[in-house]
């Protein structure tokens, strides 16, 4: 049951033998890790499949690293409260992608903290309601919305059970080049798609969990057996939330 | 009277045609004297301008398709690289968004009377990320 602590000095180790492997590889050859070091240049495929472990014995109580860094990351802190717009009402209604959630076992009393985001379903409910195919799942795993087919609808918002999914309802004034964002699209989190589109391999949730000490969540391919988050999954007890409705997950828990 | 009625109509088109062709040829001189972006000091776009002045909206549309449902971003037609490449400074150095007035995108859009949608979500400046 336990965690094994992440080793961050073999995860570096192995990052950095990564690289010098690319970069040794005879001439003509050209590994898959460096032709991504670059923005992507050919489409993403279904070889890949991007996901996350969440340790929650690690998740600090109080701490919001991962969503502040979210908030920065996705230019959500530029959000600004429409001119006599109730504060409580503005709290509830702008777009948040990680929300820091307690759950209680009303038997024993443990509560356990943990971050919610979108869970990158292998069958996402949001895909099979949306009535115009701007809720889409991406060949390598990840959910996202297609703002210019976007109508606003909101089906997948009701439809999605980890309330992962927020509405724009006002004009935006300002955003970021890598995060479009304007009035009538929902959204919610994209394993930082921009970041792994252009070589990167780490989410700003993982990076400032891991900067703050507590390395709580694990990101990588699901697929690549070699992979952090593959090879921390083979070897601590995980969950999905709420397995039961078989939406495969592509994030999952540790200690939940 | 069917040779009348071509006439007219070829005379018809002619005007057209240069009104068109005036249009097009203000709109060059408009951007390319009043604006201190990158582009100006390039010799051509990232296609042959005309083929740019007529098609941007369908290669635009086409890219997005790519970039969101693919991943694709190492492409000459994405948006950010042509608001990169055309926006304009303020004295202060400061970047003047393309869809202010008599800017890039603004100037030529408003004088065909075409919305621009873009920037209802994508950003009117580079933000370096």
């Amino acid at each position: 049951m336990n965690a094994e602590p992440t080793d961050a000095g073999r995860r570096d180790f192995l990052g950095k033998a990564a690289i010098v492997g690319a970069t040794v590889v005879a001439p003509g050859i050209v590994l898959h890790a460096v032709a991504e070091a670059a923005p992507r240049s050919e489409a993403v495929s279904s070889k890949v499949r991007w996901g996350m472990l969440i340790d929650t014995t690690k998740c600090a109580d109080g701490c919001r690293a991962c969503v502040d860094a979210c908030d920065q990351e996705n230019g959500l802190n530029l959000q600004t409260r429409p001119e006599g717009e109730d504060a409580k009402k503005w709290d509830e209604q702008r777009a948040v992608w990680i929300r820091k959630v307690k759950v209680r076992d009303n038997l024993t009393g443990r509560v356990t903290g943990l971050p919610v985001m979108c869970q990158h379903c292998e069958h996402p409910p949001c895909v099979d309601v949306c009535p115009t195919g701007a809720s889409f799942r991406r060949a390598d795993g990840i959910v996202m919305v297609d703002r210019h087919i976007c109508i606003g609808c909101r089906y997948c918002m009701m439809a999605c059970p980890y309330k992962a999914r927020s509405f724009i309802h006002e004009a935006v004034e300002d955003k970021l080049t890598l995060a479009p964002r304007g009035k009538g699209c929902v959204e919610s989190c994209t394993l930082c798609v921009h970041r792994l589109d252009n070589g990167r391999t780490t989410t700003a949730c993982q990076d400032a969990c891991t900067k703050d000490g507590h390395a709580a969540i694990v990101f990588g391919d699901l697929k690549d057996p070699n992979s952090p988050v593959s090879k921390a999954l083979a070897q601590v007890q995980s969950n999905q939330i709420r397995p039961e409705l078989k939406l495969d997950t592509g994030v999952r828990y540790h200690g939940l | 009277m069917f040779g009348m009625v071509t006439r007219g109509l070829l005379t018809g088109l002619l005007a057209g045609a240069l009104v068109a062709l005036a249009g097009t040829a203000g709109a060059d001189a408009n951007w390319k004297q009043t604006t201190n972006s990158k582009a100006t000091k390039l010799e051509q776009c990232v296609r042959p301008t005309g083929e740019i002045r007529r098609y941007h909206m369908d290669l635009l549309k086409h890219q997005r398709d790519v970039t969101v449902h693919q991943g694709v971003r190492k492409t000459p037609d994405a948006l950010a690289g042509c608001i990169d490449c055309h926006v304009n400074k303020d004295p202060q150095g400061k970047s003047i968004p393309v869809n202010g007035d008599r800017q890039f995108c603004s100037s030529c859009h408003a004088f065909a009377a075409v919305h621009l949608d873009c920037f209802q979500c994508h950003s009117t400046v580079p933000t370096g990320r």
